[in-house]
């Protein structure tokens, strides 16, 4: 059965078009998928994202635990607030999925999860937890919405109460905090997002999610659907799972080396693998596409290199740019001029640094 | 939902045709189907001269999120193809039954005319599958 957030009815009434996403019926756009991005981009915007995951870790050994669960180093978190971000790995080194963790107290830890592997993490995080002795605990009363853009921390920080406001203000990158938002609700701040954009990814108790999302359009927050979610977070360079990534790629092959720690004496879920990956030499590369013609570069597109044939993974027209931008995996090695089969022509297409875009331009060579 | 023009033909797929009165039939998609697609951002359009056949791809738009093909509602001869919508493929998202037209077909039979939707029974047609 498909599932709604606490906030369907008001996307419905604000004629949103509803798509099924992972099991949830959630809103692509409010009219204009691009409109929506440039806002976003422009000034703020805020996404329903409360059909991810929050699981809170509670126990003696939750440091250790995740010390095993997760590839990127749980150490990194030492100040109450800070968050990581990291791939949870099999046995072979393939990505489970990608989360945020965040740092409490020793015997605290929360971490986010995609909506579409909910039940595969649960059941994961679950049977590892029980050597350490970690409860692990779902927190479906929370709803979650992104704010995001140049001028969507301004937005929510008027609305929080006067005390608050210069703290959240000072408030690091992927770093969170408590504080209180309109009539008193209590909100857990985050400034993180998957937009490229700077902002902050809020939780608030479901009961208080409407209120919150009424008082950010109050403000000049424009709704924004999963569509330009999409878009900019291909802009700005970062992976989706099932696309991007999934249980059989590691995360060397999905330009995610940066999140993996390959800490002396840390014995993490994955780590053999990676290291015998790494030792025979990683096969497949992730790599990026700008398409200067016309045309649209979509997931499953054959590629052609010198090297041998690679695929699309997320591909779409980049609304910021005006043109089609894609990441590929493809074999390593020589790739020579690449070209991307679209509906049988082969079309040139240039390889590139990503992000493609950052601060809402693009980037230098795209 | 906007007014359908009652002078055009359909294809259950969302194309519409217009006989037009020098016998070209044009061919666009209907204001229901861009409103589905979205914004849309590329329009690949059939060649001057290619022969078309009734219900198979003609042209292909593309929106932010997918790519859909357009069938011909009518078999014959590409004559004329909107060279605008190269550069402004939008076109058909704010006119789809107007400047936003795909391309226009010599007709080589013109019973196939019949075998298309009228304006009411399109219009019963998307109505039911609102629901």
């Amino acid at each position: 059965m498909t599932e709604k957030t606490v906030l369907n009815a008001t996307h419905r009434a604000l004629g949103a078009r509803m798509v099924d996403f992972g099991g949830w019926d959630m809103p692509i756009n409010y009219g204009s998928q691009i409109e929506e991005h440039h806002a976003v981009r422009r000034e703020a915007g805020m996404f329903d994202v409360s059909h991810m995951t929050v699981v809170d870790l509670h126990g003696d050994q939750a440091r250790a635990f995740l010390r095993h669960l997760l590839a990127n180093n749980v150490d990194k978190l030492k100040v109450q607030g800070k968050a990581l971000y990291s791939c949870m790995l099999n046995e072979n080194g393939g990505v489970i999925d990608d989360l945020i963790v965040y740092f409490f107290d020793e015997a605290h830890f929360r971490l986010v999860v995609n909506a579409a592997t909910r039940a595969k993490d649960l059941a994961w995080i679950e049977q590892q937890a029980k050597a350490f002795g970690v409860e692990v605990k779902e927190r479906p009363e929370f709803a979650m919405i992104a704010v995001q853009g140049p001028s969507a921390r301004d937005k929510v920080v008027g609305l929080l109460h006067d005390v608050d406001r210069d703290r959240i203000r000072k408030l690091g990158k992927f770093v969170a905090a408590a504080a209180q938002g309109p009539h008193g609700m209590p909100l857990f701040i985050a400034r993180t997002g998957y937009t490229g954009e700077d902002g902050f990814e809020i939780i608030v108790p479901q009961e208080q999610a409407v209120a919150l999302w009424e008082a950010l359009a109050a403000a000049g927050v424009v709704p924004a659907g999963l569509g330009a979610r999409d878009t900019l977070r291909l802009e700005a360079g970062m992976n989706l799972y099932g696309q991007d990534m999934d249980d059989d790629v590691s995360p060397w092959e999905a330009n995610l080396a940066w999140t993996i720690a390959l800490d002396e004496g840390r014995d993490f879920i994955g780590r053999k693998a990676l290291e015998a990956q790494k030792a025979a030499g990683v096969k497949r590369q992730m790599i990026g596409l700008v398409l200067d013609d016309k045309g649209v570069l979509r997931h499953g597109q054959k590629v052609l290199t010198a090297a041998g044939d690679g695929e699309i993974l997320s591909g779409s027209f980049a609304p910021t740019l005006n043109k089609a931008v894609a990441f590929a995996r493809v074999p390593v090695g020589d790739l020579g001029d690449v070209r991307v089969d679209i509906r049988g022509k082969e079309v040139p297409v240039r390889v590139v640094k990503y992000p493609f875009v950052r601060d809402g331009k693009p980037c230098e060579g795209i | 939902m906007s007014e359908i023009p009652g002078d055009l033909k359909f294809l259950k797929s969302h194309e519409w045709a217009r006989v037009e009165d020098n016998g070209l039939v044009r061919v666009g998609i209907s204001d229901h189907a861009q409103s589905a697609l979205g914004d849309l951002v590329y329009v690949e359009l059939p060649e001057i001269g290619a022969s078309v056949t009734a219900g198979t791809g003609a042209a292909v738009v593309e929106s932010v999120k997918a790519a859909s093909d357009i069938y011909s509602p009518v078999s014959g001869e590409v004559v004329e193809v909107n060279e605008i919508l190269a550069d402004k493929p939008e076109t058909i998202n704010e006119d789809a039954y107007g400047n936003g037209w795909i391309f226009a077909v010599r007709i080589s039979n013109r019973d196939e005319l019949n075998d298309l939707l009228d304006a009411d029974a399109y219009a019963e047609l998307i109505e039911n599958e609102d629901h």
